[in-house]
């Protein structure tokens, strides 16, 4: 999406009209230098945000959407660092409440995470340092922002180890990571992330290596807390259903660009753009016993050599429709309704008719 | 009144149809210690499970980790043998053979792994992994080991000129084809899958289920699968077990489970379930059950559920409730189910007072 089709977006969404919106992301490249060639992992990626809303981006693995949070979070290795390796190069515009977040420097970023924003990563143990008690690693955090003494924060750290659900928090603050089970790992992992009171909060796939009744209770957790300190979060998954439950709007991703755009209810009650029906039609149902399911042809694409065009092009049934242009031609995300934006070319007739007549009644 | 039997499956489904059966199976692992490498404990994985699977159906066990889902995949292929009880494959004893005389057998049982990573030989090319069972049973199928294996691979949706590449060249969806190929090399009667799917993306998913599915239609195949999604289960089978600490708590045909489930650990698992419909979001009430999963080293007594249910009373904490048909095939082991009809209600509150 063009800066101008953003612009279109923002004025569109109605509330939008005269505040900016909190997280602002304006035509983000995120690419890696490889042997095998240049792998563009983000490319041209544009969304916004407001405060207290809940950003679910969906996307198979390789879609691009851990590299957008962690390029969010300013924790990709720059080339211009002195590592070895060549790192990451990134181009486009980050906007924090209003201030660029990618001409800055790494320092200033560091400055900003934790308090700012705070990410909860899929995998508590290895988010956490094994040598430290989980106390000593929310107080650390804590310290950094607000100048207060030990005994503060650890009392700090134990009314937030309480907060998430976390029983005996005066004593478990003195737990180390290995002692705690997956569940209350992630929840001590939030309760770090949470320590200083983050605006933007980044969760990438939360959930995803828990149990489905430890999920429910990590899912009503973010929620709550969300509610409690009106952050905004955006939320990494690839599943749709956690998504349905968490999300106030949706960006699908494939293959590092943005696909749909929409709000939660218009993603799943009106898709418009063939790989989200695919997502769609692709997932065994929970509610419902389902006739065959409606799987995706082929494999994502290799983010070395992108598809011309539109990228999910090889793998839509539809491409055919437009004689040669999804295989020519990048679609741009044009709006089919106020805050619904979509990147195809199927004509609105043609993509009414489909998702009416061949999609929807047989999901 | 007559107590109901422990066995019920016996009484309201066809005995002759079963392929496999397991009577009060049993797989504790030891916990050893100190320098004489002395037993301290168990790790009780399996504790007593009972069901039977008929020939052609899919039989789905789901549960959370460390409820004994895996484990049981594992005894039924005689990866592992078990501490007690019995495994009876078409008629015969298969609980306790020995490596060479489970061989033979081996033709006819399968496995497909959770992760197509680590289940193929990366230093071996795809014909060599998928033609492995023709080699090690000794067949020699008609047109040779080649065609043989490249009809497999066409049979699987993967491109039999790929004969020669090795497993790295490959998508994880890919390999998980590769390794459903090999499976079905020896036309197997039952094939136990554990967590097929669930290291493959959404959309790789679907091609793979709907794979398993026709397959199933082509070769008349048994399916028992494992899986914690439970979407995916209540799509692939025509029974399901839910498991917990080690037990089934719940048997019943897939309508009647996800419809009106009767033991609470069931009700809770299916509230926690996120539903991809923004319509449904404010209507659906989620039972959060509190705490852990307690260590299958030392499972609370009687009642594995009761330290988490919020209908415990005191009998679940002194008696353990058996795996009984409540309804007509229908098991369940609680002494205050849910969704149960007013008659059946009555009878197990009767029954109740009798024990």
């Amino acid at each position: 999406m063009t800066t101008s089709a953003l612009r279109d977006l923002v004025t569109r969404h109605p509330g939008r009209l005269d505040k900016q919106p909190f997280l602002e992301v304006v035509d983000l490249h995120v690419q890696f230098p490889t042997d095998d060639g240049l792998v563009k992992a983000v490319d041209g990626l544009s969304f916004a945000l407001d405060r207290g809303r809940t950003l679910g981006i969906v996307g198979e693995s390789g879609s691009g959407k851990s590299v957008t949070s962690l390029a969010i979070m300013g924790l990709h290795t720059r080339p211009a660092s002195e590592q070895t390796r060549p790192g990451a190069q990134l181009s486009g515009e980050i906007y924090l409440d209003g201030e660029e977040l990618l001409g800055k420097t790494p320092e200033y970023v560091r400055s900003l995470r934790g308090k700012r924003m705070a990410m909860i990563f899929q995998d508590p143990l290895s988010a956490m340092n094994p040598y430290y008690t989980i106390g000593h690693q929310i107080i650390e955090a804590y310290r950094i922002h607000n100048p207060v003494n030990k005994k503060v924060a650890r009392k700090h750290a134990i009314d937030m180890l309480g907060r998430v659900g976390i029983p005996e928090p005066s004593r478990r603050v003195d737990a180390y990571p290995h002692q705690f089970s997956g569940g209350m790992r992630q929840r001590a992992m939030i309760a770090m992330a949470l320590s200083c009171d983050p605006d933007l909060l980044m969760a990438d796939e939360p959930t995803t290596a828990l149990d489905v009744t430890v999920q429910a209770q990590i899912l009503d957790l973010i929620r709550d807390l969300q509610r409690e300190f009106n952050s905004s979060v955006v939320l990494i998954t690839h599943d749709l259903g956690v998504v349905a439950e968490l999300a106030d709007d949706v960006l699908v991703m494939y293959a590092g660009r943005a696909m749909e755009y929409g709000s939660a209810d218009q993603l799943f009650n009106r898709p418009a753009h063939p790989y989200t029906w695919g997502l769609l039609g692709s997932m065994p149902r929970f509610d419902r016993t389902r006739e065959r399911l409606l799987a995706i042809k082929g494999t994502p694409p290799s983010l070395i050599n992108v598809p011309s065009g539109c990228p999910f092009h090889p793998r839509c049934e539809y491409a055919a429709r437009n004689e040669g242009l999804s295989a020519e031609v990048r679609p741009e995300l044009i709006p089919v309704e106020p805050g619904h934006t979509v990147a195809c070319h199927l004509s609105e007739t043609d993509r009414e008719q489909i998702w009416e007549h061949e999609i929807a009644p047989r999901l | 009144m007559t107590a109901p039997t422990q066995h019920p499956e016996k009484s309201s489904d066809d005995q002759d149809s079963e392929l496999i059966t397991v009577e009060g199976l049993i797989k504790h692992f030891p916990i050893r210690a100190g320098i004489f490498r002395r037993q301290v404990g168990a790790v009780q994985a399996v504790d007593g499970v009972n069901f039977s699977v008929k020939r052609g159906e899919t039989f789905s066990i789901v549960g959370e980790s460390g409820c004994g889902k895996s484990t049981t995949a594992r005894l039924l292929t005689r990866l592992l043998e078990p501490t007690d009880g019995k495994i009876i494959f078409e008629g015969r004893d298969i609980s306790h053979l020995k490596d060479g005389a489970m061989r033979p057998l081996r033709r006819d049982v399968q496995m497909i792994f959770q992760d197509p990573y680590s289940s193929l030989n990366p230093r071996h090319t795809v014909g060599k992994i998928v033609g492995a069972p023709f080699r090690i049973q000794g067949v020699d199928p008609p047109g040779g080991v080649k065609k043989a294996v490249q009809d497999l691979l066409a049979g699987v949706g993967l491109n039999p000129e790929h004969y020669n590449r090795y497993p790295h060249e490959f998508s994880g969806g890919q390999r998980q084809r590769i390794g459903i190929a090999r499976t079905l090399a020896l036309r197997p009667r039952l094939i136990v899958a554990d967590e097929p799917v669930s290291a493959l993306d959404v959309s790789i998913q679907a091609q793979i289920i709907n794979l398993l599915e026709d397959l199933q239609e082509e070769f008349d195949l048994t399916y028992v699968i494992i899986a914690h999604d439970l979407s995916v289960v209540r799509y692939v089978s025509d029974r399901v077990a839910v498991m917990y600490l080690g037990k089934i708590v719940e048997l019943a045909d897939r309508e009647p489970l996800y419809t009106a489930p009767m033991h609470p650990y069931t009700v809770a698992l299916m509230s926690a379930v996120p539903v991809p419909d923004t319509r449904r979001r404010q209507e659906r009430e989620r039972i959060l059950l509190s705490g852990d999963v307690p260590s299958p080293i030392s499972p609370p007594p009687a009642c594995r559920f009761h330290t988490r249910c919020w209908k415990a009373q005191e009998i679940c904490r002194t008696q353990e409730p058996p795996l009984v048909e409540l309804l007509p095939r229908h098991r369940v082991a609680c002494h205050f189910p849910e969704n149960l009809p007013d008659a059946a209600a009555q009878a197990t509150a009767a029954d109740g007072e009798l024990r």
